[in-house]
């Protein structure tokens, strides 16, 4: 591999994004560290709440009032987005180069705009497309996500389509300028389970032909193994372990992980009931000094109470955890890949 | 669409033929046309003549079907005081009615909209602060007090512009900004909320993840959605200007118009002028709100006209 296609093409750095509240400052990301390369596929789990869309949006310029960046740094090609002209550089940036897929697409088109529009918008901002080039383009972009006779589709309002076509849609709008990375945040939660697959497959099969670097952002382990490379497990607004995706499902490191491959119900599966981790995450409120997994953890001792820094495990793999790599939970068997759907 | 219209038209006909109904009994139960119209020292030989001359001393039964009957053909009868058909005086100031209202309705939608929209982008900020305070202003504001305040700085005390009366163009400043201050108030506050509900939906976020300019984003997106109550609003402002509010105007600015002369007619008991101003009025609140219906239609692919 050359150089720079070594170099990260994002780069998340100790982000932290707090929100204040009626109740106080909600510490929404503490510290969130990220990278991926050109071509790489790297999905984000972890349970709601625990700010994997909030990393998202932060790399989208998507924190508002009350929301705010309040540390930390995020470089698009090794470049800040946050510092210097940053901001300004970004907003060519967000929408042509990086994109990103809403979770849900009954509601993330405007119902009052043909989606032929919708998607042009985009073509005639980046690109400098008029109208009637856009409307062209549109055209094959439709045809490109699989949407059957594009030209009446063009012409269509949103509620005309339904939940899977909108998806499509909203996909065709992301990949319009042929970005270099997509974020697709929960792509498929809002879907029916046999439309969620076409959509997966969908994402799969550009990210091969357009070389795309894909970010997944999930709670479904079972999509995880089938798509991604990498894995980032985010938990109370921090990345708790990562490494690739096979190895993790294997031998997870963290806890977490493990409580959360255990929790994943199993087609093979024999149990009787479905297993949960005791607890619930930490309020962000006041998040804990220490590992914030630590009130839930059945192997946490005294140091648990001092914060963890990420570290390597083994080769490929990280975790931030003092104890890491030691069965947490007694029922849970060496190895616990969920299945993969489809 | 047509048939929709059509609907609609012949619904609007049983509304305005219901509204008639009401006002040709109320009118005759208020108000004596003779007593006001005579002079005091007029004697009942006098009195009975005038009542007989207009079909008062007939039953209000045999009246009515002989109204109806008019009705078919837009004749309303001679205006006891104009001494004219009802429908020519009509015809003379409703245009200087409808005028006052375009400029006072246009200026208000011209002042509304862009405040609206900026005070929405910060709700909080220093711009919302101040237009939300102008609003509530303009909100209590009492018109009749408004336009005497206007004439006395502006045309008393400054002498720059007609106390009253119809000229010019500079005749119409001081009416039709009185007709536009609340509306523009009322406006401006459902614009303001309207734009800060849709600046807060999902497909807003879309908008700005696209990368689209902040203007594309808010006139483009979040305003452009916002129009859905902007009309319906306006087209109630439209009707009750037309209703109401020139009334007001309109006799404090001495402003022929319907309003004025609908305060006319009621003063001198103008049975037959009164009517004609209801029936008029009534018409173009049925017509108002079709065109709003196909508005909305126009505006939103969503809705269903049924």
């Amino acid at each position: 591999m050359d150089a720079i296609s070594e170099m990260p093409l994002l780069e998340v750095e100790r982000l932290q994004v707090e929100f204040d509240t009626r109740a106080g400052i909600v510490h929404g990301l503490r510290g969130v560290d990220l990278s991926i390369r050109r071509g790489e596929t790297l999905a984000l789990v972890g349970e709601s709440g625990s700010g994997k869309s909030v990393t998202a949006q932060a790399v989208m310029g998507l924190i508002d009032v009350p929301g705010r960046i309040a540390g930390g740094d995020i470089r698009w090609k090794g470049q800040s987005l946050l510092k210097g002209d940053g901001p300004r550089r970004a907003k060519d940036i967000r929408g042509k180069e990086v994109a990103l897929i809403f979770q849900d697409p009954m509601t993330s088109l405007n119902p009052l705009i043909t989606i032929g529009a919708q998607i042009g918008e985009v073509l005639q901002r980046h690109l400098g497309m008029t109208k009637a080039q856009a409307r062209i383009r549109v055209l094959e972009l439709l045809e490109a996500v699989g949407i059957p006779a594009p030209p009446r589709r063009a012409a269509q309002y949103p509620h005309e389509l339904s939940g899977g076509m909108r998806q499509r849609v909203m996909i065709a709008m992301a990949i319009a300028c042929e970005p270099q990375l997509l974020i697709a945040d929960e792509p498929t939660t809002a879907l029916d389970v046999t439309i969620q697959a076409q959509v997966l497959e969908l994402i799969a099969g550009l990210q091969e032909t357009l070389k795309l670097s894909v970010i997944l952002i999930t709670h479904d382990l079972g999509v995880v193994a089938g798509l991604c490379q990498r894995v980032a497990v985010m938990y109370a607004g921090r990345i708790v372990e990562t490494g690739l995706a096979d190895d993790l499902f294997e031998r997870p490191s963290h806890p977490y992980t493990q409580g959360l491959i255990r929790s994943t119900p199993r087609l093979d599966d024999r149990l009787e009931r479905l297993v949960s981790i005791e607890g619930a995450p930490p309020s962000l409120l006041a998040p804990p000094r220490g590992c914030a997994f630590e009130p839930r953890c059945p192997i946490a001792e005294a140091r648990c109470g001092t914060e963890p820094p990420l570290a390597i495990v083994h080769a490929g793999a990280s975790a931030a955890c003092w104890k890491p790599s030691q069965p947490a939970w007694r029922d849970v068997p060496a190895s616990a890949e969920p299945a993969p759907v489809s | 669409m047509g048939l929709f219209i059509l609907r609609r038209l012949f619904q609007g006909f049983l509304v305005v033929l219901g509204v008639t109904l009401v006002v040709f009994v109320a009118t005759r139960m208020v108000g004596d046309p003779a007593q006001v119209m005579l002079p005091l020292s007029a004697t009942a030989e006098q009195r009975a003549a005038f009542e007989h001359k207009f079909g008062l001393d007939r039953p209000m039964a045999e009246q009515f079907v002989d109204f109806i009957g008019d009705l078919a053909t837009f004749d309303f009868g001679e205006s006891m005081w104009q001494r004219r058909p009802a429908m020519d005086v009509i015809a003379g100031r409703l245009p200087n009615t409808l005028k006052l209202i375009a400029a006072g309705l246009g200026l208000a939608i011209v002042l509304a909209l862009p405040l609206g929209a900026l005070a929405a982008i910060r709700p909080g900020g220093f711009a919302d602060r101040i237009t939300v305070f102008l609003g509530l202003f303009g909100l209590s504001l009492p018109q009749f007090w408004l336009g005497l305040l206007l004439i006395m700085v502006f045309a008393v005390t400054f002498k720059v512009l007609p106390t009253s009366g119809y000229g010019g163009w500079t005749h119409f400043i001081l009416p039709a900004v009185t007709l536009a201050l609340p509306a523009a108030a009322r406006l401006m506050m459902l614009v303001r909320s309207s734009v800060i509900d849709e600046l807060n939906q999902q497909y807003v976020r879309t908008a700005r993840a696209k990368g689209l300019r902040f203007p594309q984003v808010l006139f483009g997106h979040a305003l452009r959605n916002a129009l859905v109550p902007f009309i319906t609003l306006a087209g109630w402002e439209f009707i009750s200007a037309l209703a109401g509010y020139t009334v007001v105007v309109e006799t404090v600015f001495a402003w022929p118009g319907l309003g004025l002369t609908a305060m006319q007619a009621i003063k001198f008991s103008d049975l037959f002028l009164l009517q004609a101003i209801v029936f008029t009025v009534a018409i173009g609140i049925v017509l108002v709100n079709i065109v709003l219906d196909v508005i909305y239609k126009l505006i939103d692919p969503r809705i269903k006209l049924a």
